[in-house]
């Protein structure tokens, strides 16, 4: 039982970041490489924040600005110039960004980890059951920022125009979508939800270094993948299960080890059976 | 109040040494149906592509009610008042029939809501998405789409489909509706309703149309004036009588002899 809770927290961690894949993938139709390091740039922004002023809500908030802003700048300074390029540039430079991104943390603080210590919760006991408040936090916080952002997207002007310019960024930009605004609006949801990963997961592992992100990162790439890149629900849906299996197979001594190798067989498993993963749409080929 | 709706100084184009188009002078005034045909590859797309922006015309000059607005980016021209349909169709497919209509008038001022506002769920947001909505319900209910305003539109037949487009296109709220060959893949039945459909739009809509078409029965029965294309020079311009009888337009279609 308590796995299961830990699952579902881990994976909604994982959904979180998943999301800011599937949005940037869905609506500028790139995989943006970038992504886990934001979750790192998080991390920091609450460790600087929590050195200077020590209350944990102001760290909150001063990472989602950052991580924000940064998506942002990112977008305008690295991507924008290479709107129409070839994808393959434009997945190289995402590399380049995150390599970029994870040296000026190792130039400030160090390459060292360090501990952050945001908030300790302590934990709860229902009958033989013992559970870590912080989790149950992440999962109940995380369940209400996916169900804003599935409203925000179905029921807002901005939502639908989101919705069209990933169906067809050519026809939404005749009807007048501002295209560009849309996709920067989209790096920085990607980049806010990435920074609320961040919080969750110092809540779960209080410690940062600049690599933090990167398994994460490719963590929830793997479940963008198999929930179907570009498909919302699928993103959520693939962070879950991913994280299901991966506290289930840690529970398991004779798995234990084994963990990850488990997680990416998935991945591959799903892509042979279903190409486009599980909620994906498929792409009809025009002749 | 400008004399044309639309007008074009010696417009042009070309692609590395291919002349795409060029010196075509378009001159539409108000509420005009006016037809832009041509052989396949005469440019007529081309034409429209420079006039909403997706190309930048090499040379000439575009003036929409006598505003200048070539040079302009596609998204800056449809709020100017330029909307369009497609050759082959481009809804939002995996959008409803209505969200669809909802993406088109997301442009116009009286349905402006921050961003905010959305967010927090402010009195504002609720209004503006009922008077979208009840503005997309009547455009759909003129266009006979309202029953099927929730399903999806790549599950419209055909015919619908391009009425779907033409109701998207409406939703901008343009001063000039392009029309990329409306009835291309209908019967004549259908075709025969889209006539109506277009004339209807004029009428109802006080819209002025330009539309390229291969259908000389469309064409013939409600363009007022037509300008021919081929290979990217304006070949014949005038009313459809004379131009669908001048030699030079038949030598075109048909080959010499």
């Amino acid at each position: 039982m308590s796995t299961l809770i830990d699952g579902l927290s881990l994976g909604s961690i994982y959904a979180l970041i998943a999301l800011g894949y599937t949005m940037v993938y869905g609506i500028a139709k790139m995989l943006n490489f970038a992504h886990g390091d934001i979750i790192m740039v998080g991390t920091y922004a609450v460790l600087t924040t929590m050195a200077l002023c020590g209350f944990p809500v102001v760290a909150i908030v001063a990472a989602v600005i950052v991580c924000t802003i940064l998506g942002v700048v990112v977008e305008k300074v690295a991507y924008k110039p290479l709107r129409g390029a070839s994808p393959l540039a434009v997945l190289i430079t995402a590399i380049g960004v995150s390599y970029l991104l994870q040296s000026i943390a190792q130039l400030i603080y160090g390459a060292k980890p360090q501990p952050v210590n945001l908030i300790n919760f302590g934990h709860v006991t229902f009958g033989s059951t013992t559970l870590n408040i912080s989790t149950l936090v992440t999962l109940c916080v995380a369940a209400v920022i996916m169900a804003g952002l599935t409203i925000f997207i179905k029921k807002t002007k901005t939502g639908r125009a989101m919705i069209a310019v990933s169906e067809d960024r050519g026809a939404a930009e005749l009807m007048g979508i501002p295209v560009n605004n849309v996709i920067t609006l989209t790096f920085g949801i990607g980049s806010a939800l990435a920074a609320a990963a961040s919080v969750f997961y110092l809540l779960q592992i209080p410690a940062t270094s600049p690599t933090v992100g990167s398994l994460p990162g490719i963590k929830a790439f793997t479940a963008a993948v198999i929930g179907g890149i570009g498909s919302i629900p699928g993103a959520m849906i693939g962070g879950i299960l991913l994280g299901v299996i991966e506290k289930v197979c840690m529970s398991i001594p004779a798995l234990n080890p084994y963990t990850t190798a488990i997680e990416f067989s998935l991945l591959i498993v799903i892509l042979l059976v279903k190409p486009t993963g599980l909620l994906g749409k498929k792409r009809r080929e025009k002749v | 109040m400008a004399e044309y709706v639309l007008e074009t100084k010696n417009l042009g184009i070309s692609f590395g040494g291919l002349k795409a188009a060029q010196d075509v002078n378009l001159k539409i005034k108000k509420n005009q149906i006016y037809g832009l045909i041509g052989p396949n590859g005469a440019g007529k797309t081309t034409v429209f592509n420079m006039l909403t922006g997706v190309y930048k015309p090499t040379t000439g000059e575009i003036y929409l009610c006598g505003e200048r607005i070539d040079g302009h980016g596609q998204e800056e021209i449809n709020h100017k008042g330029i909307a369009r349909t497609f050759q082959n169709i481009r809804l939002f497919n995996n959008m409803s029939v209505i969200r669809n209509v909802l993406v088109g008038l997301a442009n116009q001022p009286e349905y402006k809501c921050s961003l905010a506002t959305s967010m927090f769920r402010l009195p504002r947001h609720f209004k503006v998405e009922k008077a979208m909505r009840d503005r997309a319900k009547k455009l759909l209910d003129i266009f006979g789409l309202l029953e099927e305003r929730n399903n999806l539109a790549c599950n419209l037949p055909y015919g619908k489909q391009r009425k779907l487009e033409i109701a998207r296109a409406l939703a901008t709220n343009p001063k000039l509706l392009l029309l990329d060959e409306p009835a291309a893949g209908m019967n004549p039945q259908e075709t025969a309703e889209l006539m109506d459909t277009i004339r209807f739009v004029r009428d109802h809509f006080d819209m002025t149309i330009l539309l390229i078409e291969h259908d000389m029965s469309l064409v013939a029965g409600i363009c007022e004036e037509i300008t021919v294309l081929n290979f990217g020079q304006t070949l014949a311009h005038g009313s459809v009588e004379d131009v669908l009888h001048d030699p030079e337009v038949i030598r075109a279609y048909l080959g010499d002899d």
